[in-house]
């Protein structure tokens, strides 16, 4: 049986045209899925940002911008926008790129993928919808027994399915790789990272319809009751998991960038798949660390959940720490910057925002997010900051700082190679990701400043005016407000710019045509370093092993800072 | 693109970088220390979540609370009932739209057996500014053993978001000294 007869859809209609700067085939159906999607993304980042942006500003005691019913509103809408519509259009962007382009291929029954679209479309507006009406203002996480109108849980279930059709064309596009031989030897390392990806969206969404379908009968009153200690493990199953593929499709973006701007190879193909390979084996357990303050759930169960198993899925990330700057340094070194330590990084192109994106994702996921998520999830010290605001501090970490700020960047490579623009206002473009990642990084550690400070989340008024027993948080934690909404707006500043230099070049940008010359230049040979497999082989890399030193050293000592403030509390057992 | 096919047709015949053997074995060995040290914090540390919880109903549990109440009550704040349990006593605090009730007289030093549920939807047990947060969902009764190791007035503001009244949750725990001496002596038992 042929991929011809399981997917019905005929090779020879595909149309194609060839990369002028990385030689890659095109396939034309593809590339107009890639392009609806990312629009869509940037789309929603828009809409979700402006939430963020009026949730800070009513955070920040001084300013208070929203009255609460408002705030608990665009709290959720900010949430299912930002981490879910935003995230996961741009992420079948993400694996249509990466099977169809990168491999040469014609994607598989791209109807089908415009329903998946579709379907998703639709289930963002009404989600939105329901959020907008104003009675389901639950958080995106909405733990019963707190109940939204059920239009906003069928969206979710509607955008899923999609979803899980991008997942389904994306396997298939690979199955008719493999079977018309349009590449060689294995799977480049960007689309084995994309498998990873894709792997766990499936195991995801499946965990999501396992919950959110009796949410929703439930919300139309068929079904009586649902536990929400049940509910909370299995909406975690897929909510953390989630974010596994967040990872695992930004680390592909790092990869993906370094082999385009400057040629890099993995330093060894094995050792960069097996980590990715670690995230798929360890996913499941991720639920843990959502319930290690919550009653009755085994001590033992928490420590082998909540660590997935002695930090292996950690340590997959903190492998990509290494190589994803070892191969960036082992490329410069090859491209002449051998001088000294640091050549290499000084002479990076720092002016280009696909690599400024890129590397700064890079380096804040690391010490913001990856730290400050292993500390949040060991079993003891999450006592301290449970459901504080060190939590959405944490994330966006990871989830702003980390994804977003990679996809940001990636961006600047779609928008030439896909779009066929040129980039408008390249000054402005340059500015973005430092100016983005500066209030991201701003949210994240002033977050968790207050979380520290014992300020909650999902909180209108930490002065607890109208309440009947008095309570104020420190001035520190009012400070740490006040910041966060300065950064909040350095944030969203180049947040706004972003969508205006997206927007701009879709609709302005200057037609690419054969012989320009890219304002951001790519690598002369990074074409075949992505579209290929093969390791960088033995090179020394002094720069690298720096970096991962320092990185290695704050993670220890910020750990072990953490257990201190533990073992000052009041005691308990 | 390249011209040559990679020469290793499979990757996992690929060679291993000498730095990555290194950082993995590092990276391999913190995690396994990380994970050995939330085991080791339950026989040298102080702050250990107990797992005792029990299935109850709602309402069944609103009445132990009331019972509590009543039977150690002291005097009254803003219509709250203030409540002073003796030493070692099972002490009940319960979660509700939206106060944390009753308001507790605890002594330094000494250890109670706190009872944590809910009545109607999940909240946040935070105590302020001490930092200590636990969720209390309604169906579970969640007891532990807690000691206050200072004096003072604390609050507790509820951290899970519990609906439009959420931020106008709090309650409160006053926690009294005692003779020094007795508390130190009792401190050391404890550990
Ligand atoms: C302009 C940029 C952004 C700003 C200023 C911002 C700010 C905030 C603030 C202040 C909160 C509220 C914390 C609380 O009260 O509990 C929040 C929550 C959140 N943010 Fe952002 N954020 C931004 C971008 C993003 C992005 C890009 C993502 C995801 C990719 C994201 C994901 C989330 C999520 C999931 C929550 C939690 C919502 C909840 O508690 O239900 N944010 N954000
Ligand atoms: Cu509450
Ligand atoms: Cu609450």
């Amino acid at each position: 049986m042929t991929a011809e007869t399981v997917i019905g859809a005929v090779g020879k209609q595909a149309e194609f045209r060839t990369c002028q700067y990385t030689g890659l085939k095109v396939d034309v159906a593809a590339q107009t899925l890639i392009k609806a999607n990312a629009v869509a993304a940037v789309v929603f980042l828009l809409i979700g940002g402006l939430l963020g942006l009026s949730v800070a500003l009513t955070r920040w005691p001084a300013v208070h911008l929203l009255p609460a019913e408002w705030f608990y509103l665009a709290l959720t809408g900010h949430g299912a926008n930002v981490l879910l519509f935003w995230i996961i259009f741009f992420e079948i962007a993400v694996l249509y790129f990466a099977s169809a382009v990168l491999l040469n291929c014609r994607i598989a029954a791209p109807k089908f993928a415009w329903l998946g679209f579709i379907l998703m479309i639709v289930g963002a507006l009404l989600t939105n919808y329901a959020v907008l009406q104003g009675d389901s203002s639950v958080m995106f996480t909405s733990y019963p027994p707190m109940q939204a109108a059920p239009n906003f849980y069928l969206g979710l279930i509607l955008f899923a399915v999609g979803a899980l059709i991008g997942c389904v064309i994306f396997f298939a596009t690979l199955v008719i790789a493999k079977e018309e031989r349009t590449y060689e030897g294995s799977v480049p390392l960007v689309t084995f990272g994309a498998i990873t990806a894709a792997i766990i969206a499936v195991f995801t969404i499946a965990s999501g319809a396992v919950i959110l379908i009796p949410t929703w009968l439930w919300s139309l009153g068929l079904i009586s009751n649902i536990d929400p200690l049940m509910y909370k493990l299995v909406w975690w199953a897929m909510g953390h998991s989630t974010q596994q593929i967040n990872v695992s499709a930004h680390v592909s973006i790092w990869y993906l960038t370094a082999a385009l701007l400057l040629g890099a190879k993995p330093l060894s193909e094995k050792v960069s798949r097996t980590a990715f390979f670690m995230y798929i084996l360890f996913l499941q357990l991720a639920s843990a660390h959502h319930l290690l303050a919550e009653p009755g759930l085994d001590s033992s169960w928490k420590i082998v959940n909540t660590s997935y198993m002695m930090y292996l899925a950690v340590l997959g990330s903190m492998v990509h720490g290494l190589t994803v700057p070892g191969a960036i340094e082992a490329a410069q070194r090859k491209n002449g910057y051998t001088k000294g330590v640091f050549e290499w990084l000084r002479k990076a192109p720092w002016g280009n925002p696909a690599f400024s994106g890129m590397f700064l994702s890079l380096v804040m996921f690391g010490f913001i997010g990856g730290i400050s998520g292993v500390v949040l999830g060991t079993e003891q010290l999450n006592v301290l900051m449970h459901n504080t605001l060190y939590v959405p501090g944490h994330f966006h970490g990871t989830v702003v700082t980390g994804t977003t700020l990679a996809f940001m960047g990636g961006t600047y490579l779609v928008l030439p190679l896909i779009f066929q623009r040129e980039i408008i206002w390249p000054k402005l473009a340059k500015l973005q990701p430092y100016l983005f990642g500066i209030g991201a990084a701003g949210i994240s550690l002033f977050m968790m400043g207050a979380g520290t400070l014992g300020v909650p989340r999902r909180h209108w008024d930490i002065t607890f005016s109208d309440a009947p027993i008095a309570f104020a948080h420190s001035a520190g934690a009012f400070l740490m407000m006040g910041l966060n909404g300065i950064s909040a707006i350095l944030a969203a500043l180049g947040g706004a710019i972003y969508v205006i230099v997206v927007v701009g070049t879709v609709l302005f940008g200057k037609k690419i045509v054969g012989g320009h010359k890219l304002t951001f230049p790519l690598h002369s040979g990074g074409g075949a370093a992505v579209s290929h497999y093969g390791s960088e082989g033995a090179v020394k890399l002094p720069g690298t092993i720096i970096l991962i030193t320092i990185f290695f050293v704050s993670f220890v000592l910020y750990y072990f800072i953490n257990w201190k403030y533990l073992s000052e509390l009041w005691l308990f057992h | 693109m390249a011209v040559f096919p990679p020469k290793e047709r499979i990757w996992w015949n690929e060679p291993i970088e000498r730095v990555e053997l290194i950082w993995i074995g590092v990276a391999f060995l913190w995690g396994l220390f990380m994970f050995g040290f939330m085991i080791t914090w339950h026989f040298i540390g102080q702050q250990n979540l107990n797992k005792e919880a029990y299935r109850i109903a709602p309402s069944v549990y609103e009445t132990k609370v009331e019972e509590f109440a009543k039977k150690y009550q002291v005097r009254e704040e803003q219509g709250v009932p203030v409540v002073k349990p003796p030493a070692g006593a099972d002490v009940y605090i319960l979660g509700r739209l939206w106060q944390w009730w009753p308001v507790l007289e605890l002594e330094k030093g000494t250890s109670y057996r706190i009872h944590l549920s809910t009545i109607d939807w999940m909240h946040g047990f935070s105590l302020q500014p001490v930092n200590i947060n636990i969720s209390a969902y309604p169906g579970y009764e969640h007891v532990f053993t807690l000691t206050p190791t200072e004096s003072g007035e604390f609050g507790i503001v509820c951290n899970e978001f519990c609906g439009i009244g959420h931020h106008t949750m709090t309650g409160k725990i006053y926690v009294k000294d005692q003779k020094q001496a007795e508390v130190n002596q009792r401190l050391v038992a404890e550990r």
